[in-house]
């Protein structure tokens, strides 16, 4: 009972901050959906980095870590801890600064003038909604599981997926942007704390301590590739090292880059990033991994962390270590919806005429009763759909906003790239999902067991297409690699050989306002 | 200007090979503190290390040019066709 009411206060307050906000909300699309631009340095990293973790970070990396041991820590915790700062450094500042230039608050407003074209910014809006709301679904799946979980069953599934829903769309509903950074702060303070807090507990708790365990694991043949990576193969590793450059191309992370008041407010933030992966990535994947030595066998892994916690914290610890899990699944849920309403409201609404038909002030309307309607729609698709369904197409974004990033790239930093190498990149990155998506179920039957070597799906292929336990991969590699490879080669060969963007428009993105003002 | 910049290039790549530490890939030994596997000890390091190279790109490349923006005029509608 403690910890529901831990949580329960926790979710109020989370609603009372939402509200709060609105009162100091006007009545602008760049107010609600960016804050009016003011995001300070030391809250946009704490609001950066709530975007950016879910609830993975803490429960499914321990989980995974109790299936595969320490490996889980370089593959997806340093690899994003070297590439996620490098691409806000690189990428987030210039969009930072073209959207303080011109106006712009999401990407594809940015990719339309950029290429002078409508349709490529519609094309590229439909691939991302369709990457992005799988993630959104799965957030509110998490957090109803959670909830259930913490409470030992006390509060249901379904009734835990309302509370989420509910707490997630009145805090975007009523605090927009401003809302949401807000409990950003108070959000990320609590769960990067809980990987800290949670191995302090729970190694005054377990008998022998961690070195005898891990010792004992290493001398066991049956157990040793939990603290090695004799399981991981050196090419899954190291193509999973291309996956964090999905991190900028998720619209709630770009979108985030647009809210800054400065572009020095990105300093602290990339430096900051890797230690506060660490700080939440290493405890649990430690413990993941001492949780699979003391508890075998379990079915679902990732209650791995709830399970240690429950049998050897004070259920009042336990309640606010919940509320930091909790913390994890809002902070990117919250932005995630927000993301979703941006993007219909200024990509599809402002821009086919809605903006001037009704106004800033219909479309700030327009994005409110769009949160209430998308959350609606996402708890009841998330009650009656399996979650795997969502796990496996969540697993495919990643991949393909990657491979979206060499679109984001030349955009950026290539002045002779065109609408046409954008389209071939884009149509590219939907026809790998596509087929990635249809080979795995058509392999689903002859994935082997975790340690067997990979299965050959058509052996007149050769390795071409195989299939291990979780993924297809192609010669050892996963889909990711020649996913950002083609994309990066059609987008270089369809502009070469179409014309590019007009002189105006390449000024205007690549000479500074001073270089042009001197020209004229 | 050019040395700089090439060293910074050359500072991130090596970070990013860095990365795969093929060497500790099928031993546990050291246990680091006597509690930490050498390969997740090594690639908490790792993440120490990337957070030290964005600290040298900050201060060394940072695109000081962007700090000037400022609003110019609303963004406007593309020009379809154009290209």
């Amino acid at each position: 009972m403690i910890p529901v009411i831990v949580v329960g206060i926790y979710l109020l307050v989370i609603a009372i901050i939402g509200s709060v906000a609105f009162r100091q909300s006007k009545a602008s699309t760049e107010d609600f959906f960016l804050a009016g631009r003011t995001v300070g340095s030391m809250v946009f990293f704490l609001s950066i980095f709530a975007t950016n973790m879910t609830a993975f970070a803490i429960l499914g990396s321990s989980g995974q870590a109790y299936r595969q041991g320490i490996g889980i820590y370089g593959l997806m915790a340093a690899s994003s801890g070297f590439l996620i700062p490098l691409t806000i450094f690189f990428i987030g500042t210039r969009l930072w600064a073209i959207g303080k230039r011109f106006g712009h608050q999401t990407q594809v407003a940015f990719f339309r003038d950029r290429w002078e074209c409508s349709g490529i910014g519609t094309v590229i809006f439909i691939l991302s909604v369709v990457m992005l709301v799988p993630y959104m679904i799965i957030s509110i799946m998490g957090g109803g599981r959670v909830l259930h979980d913490i409470s030992g069953g006390m509060v249901s599934y379904w009734a835990g997926c309302l509370v989420v829903a509910l707490v997630v769309t009145v805090n975007v509903f009523f605090g927009g942007m401003r809302g949401t950074v807000w409990v950003n702060i108070f959000q990320t303070i609590l769960f990067l704390l809980f990987g800290v807090v949670a191995l302090a507990v729970i190694s005054q708790h377990l008998p022998g301590g961690f070195g005898e365990r891990i010792a004992s694991m290493s001398a066991d043949t049956k157990t040793s590739f939990l603290v090695t990576r004799e399981r991981m193969p050196e090419r899954y590793f190291w193509s999973y090292t291309l996956i964090p450059l999905s991190s900028i191309m998720f619209p709630h992370m770009a979108i985030m880059c647009f809210a800054a008041r400065q572009v020095t407010a990105f300093k602290r933030t990339v430096v900051l990033y890797p230690l506060a992966i660490m700080a939440i990535w290493l405890p649990c994947v430690f413990l993941g991994v001492i949780g699979a030595h003391l508890y075998p066998g379990m079915k679902n892994p990732d209650g791995i962390l709830l399970r240690m916690l429950t049998e050897n914290a004070p259920v009042w610890l336990a309640g606010i270590l919940g509320a930091g899990i909790i913390s994890a699944v809002m902070g990117s849920d919250t932005h995630q919806v927000l993301a979703v309403s941006t993007m219909f409201t200024k990509d599809l609404f402002g821009h086919y005429g809605g903006k001037e038909k009704y106004g800033e002030k219909g479309s700030v309307h327009f994005a409110r009763g769009f949160i209430v309607v998308v959350t609606a729609i996402a708890y009841v698709v998330a009650l009656v759909t399996p979650e795997s369904i969502f796990e496996l197409a969540v697993r495919f974004a990643f991949s393909g906003f990657a491979a979206m990033a060499p679109v984001m790239v030349a955009a950026l930093f290539w002045k002779r790239s065109t609408k046409y190498g954008a389209l071939a990149s884009t149509l590219w990155v939907a026809l790998c999902l596509a087929a990635v998506w249809w080979l795995q179920n058509y392999s689903n039957a002859m994935a082997p067991k975790p340690g067997q070597a990979a299965a050959v799906i058509f052996p007149a292929l050769g390795h071409l297409f195989d299939r291990s336990t979780a993924n297809v991969t192609s010669y050892g590699f996963l889909p990711v690699v020649p996913m950002v490879f083609g994309s990066a080669i059609l987008m270089i060969v369809f502009s070469l050989a179409t014309r590019p963007p007009s002189t105006e428009t390449i000024r205007k993105y690549f000479e500074t306002t001073q270089a042009r003002k001197d020209a004229a | 200007m050019v040395m700089k910049k090439t060293l910074l290039t050359l500072m991130v790549i090596a970070v990013y090979v860095l990365h795969q530490d093929f060497w500790n890939w099928r031993t546990a030994h050291p246990i680091i503190f006597g509690i930490l596997p050498v390969g997740l000890a090594y690639q908490a390091g790792y993440s120490i290390l990337a957070a030290i190279m964005m600290a040298v790109l900050v201060r060394f490349a940072w695109p000081k040019h962007l700090e000037s923006a400022a609003p110019e005029k609303p963004a406007s509608p593309p020009k379809e066709g154009r290209a």
